[in-house]
């Protein structure tokens, strides 16, 4: 009797509050994959962060907009020094942290040094590594120097391991993040989901959602029957490509595909017997069929790539033409190597679909030409020790998210185990050139060095494939960077 | 496993015509040896070969050259499902064998010894019957990896107290009967007495806790695998088929309908054979009848 | 009775050890270092060093287990790697959802099987006991999870009756905990059904062998109606292996829903260990299984003190 009373009620204040929702709606609930394993983004590496501060909570001094472009945040203007060693950064200067306490030139000073120290967590050091001093002029004027003139400082400045922490607050961010940005944290049910609400004493353009909530949903058929049955709005990144069909179907919802800056890629270990020989890496690259791998690995969504470069940016080259599908060719290469007979390795697959269903794919295209692979499917902590940091490994499969990382293939002792110093030589010169066209010329020069190297297999872009409601906009169509911006999002009607 | 009843020292021989009569045991024996003989086809032929991918003729509904159709990587259903009934079949065969070979054992000597022997054995039985049996299986793939060898390790741990439970009671009733007082009079030590009298005396009753844990058996591996943590491929798995169909259910339902079906036509038919076994087998139960 | 009970709860202690012990030294050998994963791919080697310290890994195991060991004691489970929050806050969150969810499964279950079970035993033999104990065997065979997805297409996607997953928090208001309440529905539905069959059958063979005894006959010849000597004597005595199964599967409902949560993504205890375990989050796997083996003793404990309520013979016996 109580619970039927009580179901009444609330069939009641259903209806009640459906009707008094005549003008737009302004909450949203959005499907994410990935819990964070907290809310600061200078202090993880884990995407899943990013996912919900970058932008809504946070700022930096600069910031990617939803082409990749460098726009400016919390610095409203700056000017480089002839020699680009140096750059004096204006502030804005009504920006209020959450907390109420005001933004100045000592918070970027704070948080840039802190980025840098030496105890720091920073996931993303690296980025920082350019910088000799950080100095304030005045509240409103901070002056970076370098110690060597860097092309991609300001992108750099943009990424969410950069984004301006106060001291007052920095150390409580993991657990209630305390920014600048036009929304506020409100609550983390763990394990459930994250919900923001707009800042009203925001500096810049006041955002149109009263209120947003991120929910996890790691299983891919569980998001989406909750996007189906109207429980989450939108599915910024679903994974389930082959459920599509359905929502296209359906005039309820819009569906998005756009890029992201994963190259995903058939790693190979360069330094270990019998993948440190060219002409088996060539074998391989011949053997891979992309149109297979992408139609089975991403629901045939996905741009083929030849080199470790997203085509959605302007340096792109296309080098899908050096290694085509031939299976005779890459038969007569491995012979050529050595290995008439083919030989055997292992495959380590760490968690998500793209790798999981590709390494069945590859597996068995490598068999056409008489390698076998054993596959091991591994947990996300297992592939960051044994493949990540022990290059424990033969082959595996991985799209490396970040956006324009091709300087990784310089790294020392990667886990690729790749060594040419003409790449290397290629990447220092473009860590010191400013020049856009000069830059996009090297960087083709690094592509097609490394797709001659037949470093890796290359395979296809993650694609972004966004779902959600026809009424929504002012979602990212592309990701130029992990980040789910809903400064511009509002509903339409 | 039909071969093996012709040794079972039942106290009446023409138990066979009974177990035939008995219409739960025919029917689960039926279905049984179906998914057996299923399982043992796929050993030397299936419609297709499932690690040849065609990846363009994914996800194919029902026709003639694939009565199943074909999944999301273009492979062959009934292939699959044909594969799949031998890896079922064999982690839950091996793992009652783990909880069979070792469970017995520790449940007659405790039965036999008694004492702190017993108290120390059914302690340690309380600790395993106390964990969580999921968790476990997911902290033990986790620390050897997932695979279909860890999932019977996982399995056949938590069906060594199950068995050694079933043996203990069944040993403990049959320590004060007469003719093993008699064969205590006659001098013979608990271990040949164990052997000689009691495990024989108590087989039937293990075999019908055997049957109940082999179907249990088949469950448990189809929900490790459907969290990815049994078989790997290119072995296919009947839980791990329902996890990949579940996202495409609405697009192409039959993806889910035929390993599901297959996991209860499977369990349902050793459950219903290990229910007629035990109408047949257990004496107390026959005289009620 | 306060001699049996007393004992009994000394074996659990013991077991709770043993269990500390096995837990500990397991999550010891799992491979996959927790700083790294918390730091991810780019993390320099000093980042990492700094929080292995922070997090107190490079301490020798045994201070970590007796420290471990120690907080427990004082009701202290240490806290989160990953969340960053106490173990227990975090155990009292999920809680929230898997013990009313449990408690909404055992109780669908037990009102369906009990009666189905009476009534098979009733009329044993029956076209009708055939029927329903081939149900019985059918539902015992579905995996709960393939029952979940067939439920979830029906209803959520199909009618978009019930939602197919999340779970909102319990809230404040009537409307709140009605949808709270409305997020259970599937779920326990798809765990009750597998539970109940299995409930139904160990009902109907209790009963079956109750009303095969002499004073149940007795009962009947004194001129009881039929009903009143099938519910409140029978039943009565049948209840002991009811109760036993009713146990376990409690226990079973707690810890074992991991799979049902995955499909439903409702963040309970089950799901809170399994990301746990792949985080390497060792500290709340190791304080959930704790608590959870707790829980299997207590429930065995309450077990023992209801039968012997249903039964006084074992209150003198024992």
């Amino acid at each position: 009797m109580n619970v039927f009373a009580s179901a009444l009620g609330a069939a009641a204040i259903v209806l009640a509050s459906a009707s008094g929702a005549l003008s737009a709606r302004t909450d949203l609930v959005l499907g994410v994959v990935l819990e964070p394993p907290h809310l600061d983004p200078t202090a993880g590496a884990a995407a899943a962060i990013d996912e919900i501060v970058y932008a809504n909570i946070f700022e930096g001094l600069t910031r990617i907009g939803p082409k990749g472009e460098v726009l400016p945040a919390l610095a409203e203007s700056w000017e480089v020094s002839d020699d680009g060693k140096t750059y004096t950064f204006h502030l804005r200067q009504n920006a209020t942290f959450h907390d109420g306490t005001s933004f100045d030139a000592e918070d970027v000073k704070f948080s840039l040094e802190r980025a840098m120290a030496e105890d720091s967590t920073n996931a993303q050091k690296v980025l920082f590594s350019a910088i000799e001093s950080v100095e304030v002029v005045d509240a409103a004027t901070v002056r970076v120097s370098l110690k060597h003139p860097q092309g991609s400082f300001l992108y750099n400045l943009g990424w969410g391991d950069a984004v301006i922490v106060a001291p007052e607050s920095a150390e409580g961010n993991k657990e209630k993040p305390i920014g600048t940005g036009p929304f506020k944290f409100q609550n983390w049910a763990r394990g459930s989901s994250v919900t923001i609400v707009k800042n009203p004493d925001y500096w810049g353009e006041p955002v149109a959602l009263e209120r947003a909530e991120f929910r996890f949903i790691p299983d891919a058929a569980a998001s989406v029957t909750a996007l189906l049955s109207g429980d989450v709005q939108a599915l910024p990144n679903m994974q389930a490509g082959d459920a599509l069909p359905q929502i296209e179907a359906d005039s309820r919802f819009k569906v998005v595909i756009g890029a992201t800056e994963g190259e995903t890629i058939l790693a190979m270990n360069n330094g270990k017997e019998p993948l440190n020989d060219l002409k088996v890496r060539q074998a391989i690259s011949h053997a891979l069929n992309r149109d297979e791998i992408i139609l089975g690995a991403s629901s045939g969504h996905g741009v083929p790539i030849g080199s470790h470069f997203s085509p959605a940016n302007e340096a792109y080259v296309d080098l899908t033409g050096l290694y085509p599908h031939d299976v005779e060719k890459a038969k007569q290469l491995l012979a050529e190597a050595g290995y008439p007979d083919g030989f055997s390795a292992t495959l380590k697959l760490p968690p998500p679909n793209y790798a999981r269903q590709g390494g069945e794919i590859i597996a068995s295209q490598l068999r056409e030409i008489g390698i076998e692979l054993e596959i091991i499917p591994m947990e996300w902590a297992q592939w960051l020790e044994q493949v990540f940091t022990n290059k424990d490994y033969d082959l595996t499969i991985i799209s490396h998210t970040e956006p324009n990382d091709i300087n990784i293939y310089a790294r020392e002792d990667y886990y690729f185990n790749y060594q040419n110093p003409e790449f290397n030589a290629v990447i220092e010169e473009l860590e010191l050139t400013a020049d856009p066209a000069k830059r996009n010329e090297l960087y083709g020069q690094a592509q097609r060095i490394i797709a001659e190297d037949a470093v890796n297999g290359f395979l296809f872009q993650l694609p972004k494939i966004g779902v959600w409601d026809a009424k929504l906009e002012g979602l990212w169509e592309n990701s130029p960077i992990q980040a789910n911006d809903l400064t511009k999002v509002r509903w339409t009607e | 496993m039909s071969a093996d009843m012709f040794f079972m020292p039942a106290p009446e021989r023409h138990f066979i015509l009974k177990a035939l009569q008995n219409r739960s045991f025919l029917i689960g024996l039926v279905i049984t040896a179906a998914i057996a003989l299923m399982a043992l086809i796929s050993l030397f032929w299936t419609p297709y070969d499932i690690t040849r991918l065609q990846v363009a003729a994914r996800m194919q509904g029902l026709s003639l050259s694939h009565p199943f159709g074909t999944d999301h990587l273009g492979r062959d259903i009934l292939s699959m499902i044909m594969i799949g009934a031998r890896n079922s079949i064999a982690v839950a065969l091996v793992a009652v064998g783990i909880g069979f070979g070792i469970g017995v054992p520790l449940g007659a000597l405790a039965a036999a010894r008694g004492g702190w022997i017993d108290d120390a054995l059914m302690r340690l039985n309380d600790v395993v019957f106390a964990f969580p049996a999921l968790i476990s299986a997911v902290m033990i793939t986790a620390v050897f990896g997932p695979g279909a060898v860890n999932a019977i390790i996982a399995i056949g741990i938590f069906n060594i107290p199950v068995f050694a439970r079933v043996a203990r009671a069944g040993a403990l009733s049959l320590w004060p009967r007469e003719f093993v007082l008699a064969a205590r009079a006659a001098g013979k030590g608990r271990v040949l007495i164990t052997l000689e009298h009691i495990l024989p005396n108590i087989m039937s009753l293990l075999l019908v806790q055997a049957t109940i844990q082999f179907a249990l058996g088949v469950l448990a591996e189809a929900g490790l695998s459907y969290l990815g943590l049994g078989a790997q491929p290119p072995m296919p798995s009947w839980g791990r088929m329902l996890f990949d169909a579940q996202t495409r259910i609405a697009v192409a339902p039959h993806l889910a309908l035929f390993p599901g079906l297959a996991i209860v036509i499977t369990v349902l038919g050793l459950n219903l054979l290990g229910d007629g076994l035990r109408d047949v087998l257990d004496p107390r139960l026959r005289h009620e009848r | 009775m306060t001699a049996f009970l007393a004992k009994r709860l000394a074996v659990g202690l013991i077991t709770l050890l043993a269990a500390s012990v096995i837990v500990f030294s397991v999550l010891e050998i799992l491979p996959g270092d927790p700083a790294r994963i918390m730091l991810g791919m780019n993390a320099s080697p000093d980042a990492l060093e700094a929080l292995r310290i922070e997090m107190g890994l490079d301490r020798p195991i045994l201070a970590r287990y007796l420290d471990w060991l120690a907080g427990m004691a004082t009701g202290d489970f240490g806290r989160s790697y990953t969340y960053s929050s106490p173990v227990l806050d975090l155990v009292w969150e999920r809680l929230a959802v898997s013990l009313p969810l449990a408690v909404f499964a055992l109780s669908l279950s037990t009102l369906i099987a009990i009666p189905v079970g009476v009534f098979s035993a009733s009329r044993r033999g029956s076209a009708a006991d055939t029927i329903t104990m081939g149900a019985a065997q059918v539902g015992v065979a579905i995996p709960n999870f393939w029952f979940a997805l067939l439920l979830v297409y029906v209803f959520s996607v199909g009618l978009r009756l019930l939602p197919a997953g999340g779970f909102p928090g319990w809230g404040e208001s009537w409307a709140q905990h009605w949808q709270a309440f409305k997020a259970l529905i599937l779920p326990a539905v798809a765990l009750a059904l597998p539970q109940a069959a299995i409930l139904a059958r160990v009902t109907r063979s209790a009963m079956v062998e109750v009303l095969g005894e002499d004073y149940i006959r007795t009962a009947r010849a004194k001129g009881l109606p039929r009903t009143q000597v099938l519910w409140r004597h029978a039943l009565r005595n049948a209840m002991i292996p009811v109760l036993t199964i009713m146990g376990l599967q409690l226990a079973f409902l707690l810890a074992g829903t991991i799979i049902i949560e995955n499909v439903f993504y409702l963040p309970g205890l089950g799901r809170l260990i399994f990301q746990a375990i792949s985080q390497r989050d060792l500290i709340v796997v190791e304080g959930v299984v704790m608590l959870l083996v707790a829980s299997v003793i207590l429930i065995n404990f309450a077990v023992d003190i209801c039968y012997a309520i249903v039964d006084p013979r074992l209150r003198a016996g024992r």
